[in-house]
């Protein structure tokens, strides 16, 4: 069984070390091999001295889910070892520092150790204590490059890019890469099996992680203000959205910003600058994590009431309270679909990688604006943190925001009379807005009070119902504008007879989902995939579960949360919706989902390590 | 009274100003509040402050929270887009507001529960960043619209109309700002209009935070014997400190009979002017140490402090230390904020 092109490596670093840049520059390496790759970073909430963890994914066949076992491990932090040992797969290989000897007790005779001295080795090189720390890594890059065969000028090359300003660096980089690799060249028998071979798909791909491509997906839909607080895994949003409006934000002429973002006081105080930002019609967002939503859900109330159009990014982390700040979850579904006290539906977006996340933040905004409303793009961690390989971004140049019914001095002074907020309704529930400062005529009152549909103080159950009810057609309203689910039969596209299962998921378990369902029908059960993109969901949502037998709902939290909306929303029975919570804190694995699937079924569990043999047999299909 | 619907009609004798609007077109609906509520009469100073200044009503965002007070907004310019928010997080929208537009002039009105509670932190830091807006803190010191309660601006002793007492310290909202590097400080009673609108329209003028602490009694809560907010012990403790007057850009300054060298001047951005008239010999309202101690000193003696008390122009607002640019940005074309499609293509060049 070859596992040419098809393995994982995980490293395991102490956090701090510098370690990161030489993790990442292997990723990008195999990446301008042509090879698809992905990276995950495992991380303390904790800034130096704790154990951390890298994992590369490298597959033929471009599966980006987290792999199930690991081929290499690369054990670089003393403390973690024992762990670290029992991490390799059986049959494979374990890559340590023999500066100090490895405690006997941490002998496993069913893989192999490859020692290299390290520090040893970079000790003797190079003279900075500091040095020695980070180049140390380097070097064990080194040693990756001869024993999988990567392309040393691959390398090379990415120092140079790195280093282009300080020369002097790329040159010790150089030095330390070789340590390693001439190591390794000259004690171990290289490549291992375990090794790499030029693809060429990657030619249209890029790196990114999620929050980066939510950036600029805010930046490319025109969001002028955004306001935040601080908070993990979502201050790479912000901190990406500021460096490019620096970049590609600023007036031409003045050289002033085009753009003006307030980190402030709190999650309360974000929401309300959203809010303020969006009643004056600059398109707006705030970027957060669970907590902070928990923080926000007074003005989202307000916002779905008052009918004022709002983005926010919820980047998920492990819940509840604090939970796992630094572990990934979709556990605020329903916090965010039913933000706020009082009867509120919000409209949310399921983005699964960074493609979407840049794609549906765009639609976000149109989406507030057309239904004058907050819309949330649910993220998470592992899509916003961790490194995706994903096809290029593409910008139509024709696209113009969707800012809704907003009326203008001119269409207000036509109307011949004051202007009434809630009254001319559309088809889709909407009623037209005007911002302020345009007309004399143009003004109303926002308030979060009960108010009749011209927007004035009410206590009247006719008029307080009034309302209400047109906000509920206006939820129905965005169901036909969301983005439709993604449906996978397993009798192809054409949709001829649906399978008996059908698997249900959303967000960035898409990955995972994917590959379990190859290897469900490898192992002879075929079934139909859908992923919701959406809330409210679109009619095709409904279609899907009532078309199936049985339906697994797959999510990575405790309670089925999506699957508690879909009971909630659709008719459908709930014998035929089966959760499948799996929220370990941990991106999704296909062999979890697989495991998971075959015991509801009744079949016999494979376990991890399945993936090789699932890839072997649809390569026979094939 | 709040049943009977405001009449159109207009008294002939109504003299339009500048922009050829009257007294009337700076009003809006029939207030709801009780009779003889402070708040009406600060509604009425805003209105005549507003008028004076030829200000176009559409011009004018109002905003405010919760409360007696935070209802207010609905009692005045009824020409301007307003914004009755949730308790305490009126300073968080404004703020948003402000960055969309900043060509709209914003007029925030809160109350001691609504400012000093529920939304202190909001207060503070919209006082750090210097946004540019026009606070009107309406204190009555008291939760009117909860029915009595003692708030963080009730006065150590000042009793409830149960005749309990508070013991806990208040919070004096000019201290704070102050301590936070406000430029424009006032305080005023809304028994005292004459001194009230020449600093409503100073604070409107004032490029920046302009905090205007008004001691406006509750008539059913807190206007009792025992209570440090009651109409009768405003009258007996208020100390006007100093007069103020505000003269606009181009205007001509009504030069009253006061005595001589007790004048201050400072000009506004814009080159309106304030000019301090009966200023004490010890008191400078540009030095903030001063008007720390002074005002302190005073609140020891049981006086309650009133005028313009602090005015610095000096510190940059949101938008300076942002450095946006000067037109709104709820205005600028998409296709300046849009990098396109190349500037896509060739950042995604240095993704692999």
């Amino acid at each position: 069984m070859s596992q040419t092109n098809d393995f994982a490596i995980r490293f395991a670093n102490v956090n701090g070390t510098g370690s990161a840049s030489a993790n990442n520059l292997i990723l990008r390496s195999i990446f301008r091999m042509g090879i698809p790759v992905s990276g995950k970073n495992y991380f303390p909430s904790n800034i130096q001295g704790l154990p951390t963890w890298y994992e590369i994914r490298v597959s033929k066949d471009g599966y980006m889910g987290r792999a199930d076992t690991f081929d290499v491990v690369i054990a670089m932090n003393a403390e973690t070892y024992a762990k670290d040992v029992r991490s390799v797969r059986s049959g494979g290989w374990l890559l340590h520092d023999s500066t100090w000897p490895l405690s006997p007790a941490l002998k496993r005779d069913d893989i192999q150790y490859l020692g290299v001295p390290l520090a040893q080795m970079c000790n003797a090189k190079f003279d900075k204590p500091r040095d020695r720390v980070l180049m140390k890594n380097i070097a064990y890059a080194g040693v990756l490059a001869a024993l999988h065969d990567i392309d040393l000028t691959e390398v090379d090359r990415l120092l140079e890019e790195q280093y282009a300003k300080k020369p002097a660096l790329a040159d010790s980089n150089k030095i330390a890469l070789r340590l390693g690799y001439d190591y390794a060249k000259k004690n171990f028998q290289c490549p291992l099996p375990v090794r790499l071979e030029r693809m060429n798909k990657t030619g249209d791909q890029i790196i990114i992680d999620g929050n980066s491509a939510t950036a600029l997906g805010c930046l490319y839909a025109g969001a002028t203000v955004a306001a935040w607080y601080p908070i993990t895994p979502a201050t790479s949003v912000m901190d990406s959205f500021t460096a490019y409006c620096k970049k590609f934000r600023k007036d031409p002429d003045t050289g002033k910003n085009l753009f003006c973002i307030v980190q402030a006081e709190d999650e309360l105080a974000a929401m309300g600058m959203v809010l303020g930002a969006s009643w004056n019609g600059a398109r707006s967002f705030t970027s957060t994590a669970g907590p902070g939503v928990s923080l926000m859900q007074e003005l989202l109330g307000f916002a779905y009431y008052a009918e004022i159009p709002a983005v926010l990014i919820d980047v998920q982390r492990t819940g509840p309270s604090t939970g796992m700040p630094t572990r990934t979850q979709q556990s605020d579904i329903l916090i965010c679909a039913l933000a706020s006290h009082g009867d509120t539906k919000h409209i949310v977006l399921f983005p699964s990688n960074p493609l979407e996340c840049f794609e549906l933040s765009v639609a976000a905004f149109d989406l507030a604006e057309r239904f004058q409303t907050p819309v949330f793009v649910l993220s998470d961690l592992d899509i916003g943190m961790n490194d995706w390989m994903s096809p290029e971004f593409k910008w139509d140049d024709n696209y113009r925001p969707d800012r809704g019914r907003v009326m203008g001095g001119d269409e207000v002074r036509k109307l011949g009379k004051k202007f009434q907020r809630y009254s001319d309704e559309d088809s889709e529930g909407v009623t037209s807005r005007t911002l302020p400062g345009v007309d004399p005529k143009a003004a109303f009152f926002t308030r979060g009070s009960g108010h009749n549909k011209f927007g004035v103080y009410t206590e009247i159950p006719e008029e307080y119902q009034e309302v209400m009810e047109r906000l509920t057609r206006k939820h129905k309203g965005a169901a036909g504008r969301v983005p439709k689910p993604v449906i996978r039969y397993a009798s192809g596209n054409g949709k001829s007879k649906p399978a008996r299962v059908g698997l249900v998921s959303l967000g960035g378990g898409d990955a995972a989902m994917n590959e379990a369902v190859d290897r469900l029908a490898a192992m002879g059960l075929a079934c139909d995939y859908m992923r919701v993109r959406a809330y409210p969901f679109s009619p095709e949502v409904e279609a899907y579960l009532a078309e199936h037998e049985v339906n697994y709902v797959v999510e990575q939290n405790r309670d089925g949360q999506l699957r508690s909306l879909m009971l909630l929303d659709t008719e459908i029975p709930k014998s035929k919706l089966k959760t499948v919570p799996i929220y370990s804190g941990f991106p999704l694995a296909a062999f979890e989902v697989v495991d998971a699937i075959c015991k509801l079924e009744g079949r016999d569990v494979p376990g991890p390590g399945a993936r090789a043999n699932a890839n072997e047999s649809k390569r026979l299909q094939a | 009274m709040s049943y009977i619907p405001k009449p159109v009609a207009r008294h002939p004798g109504m003299l339009p100003n500048k922009i050829g609007l009257t007294l009337r077109d700076y009003e809006g609906s029939m207030s709801t509040l009780c009779a003889g509520c402070g708040h009406d009469s600060i509604s009425a100073a805003i209105i005549q402050a507003y008028y004076e200044l030829d200000m176009p009503p559409h011009r004018v965002a109002k905003l405010s929270g919760i409360g007696c007070s935070s209802k207010t907004p609905t009692y005045f310019l009824g020409g301007a887009h307003g914004f009755n928010s949730a308790h305490g997080r009126m300073a968080a929208i404004a703020t948003g507001a402000n960055a969309a537009n900043r060509t709209i002039n914003y007029i925030g009105v809160s109350g001691d529960g609504d400012s000093l509670s529920i939304g202190l932190g909001h207060l503070c830091h919209a006082i750090r960043r210097n946004l540019d807006i026009m606070y009107v803190l309406e204190n009555n010191g008291v939760y009117g619209l909860t029915k009595g309660q003692f708030s963080a601006a009730t006065d150590v002793g000042s009793k409830s109309k149960k005749g309990e007492a508070n013991v806990m310290s208040p919070i004096d909202p000019l201290i704070v700002g102050l301590s936070l590097g406000i430029g424009f400080v006032a305080r005023s009673f809304s028994g005292d209009k004459k001194q009230l609108v020449p600093i409503l329209k100073a604070a409107i003028k004032y490029k920046g935070f302009a905090l205007i602490d008004i001691i406006s009694p509750c008539v059913t809560f807190n206007d009792h014997e025992g209570s440090t907010k009651s109409y009768r012990h405003m009258r007996k403790n208020q100390l006007p400190v100093l007069q103020s007057e505000f003269v606009a850009a181009g205007d001509q300054e009504i030069t009253a009979d006061y005595e001589p060298g007790t004048t201050k001047r400072v000009t506004l951005h814009d080159g309106g002017e304030v000019v301090f008239r009966k200023v004490p010999e010890d008191y400078d309202p540009s030095n903030r140490q001063k008007v720390v101690d002074y005002i302190e000193s005073h609140t020891r003696n049981g006086e309650i402090l009133t005028g313009l008390l602090y005015f610095d122009e000096s510190k940059p607002d949101m938008h300076a230390v942002q450095g946006t640019v000067d037109e709104p940005l709820n205005e600028v074309p998409f296709e300046k904020l849009c990098p396109g499609s190349a500037v896509l293509k060739k950042m995604q060049s240095g993704l692999r």
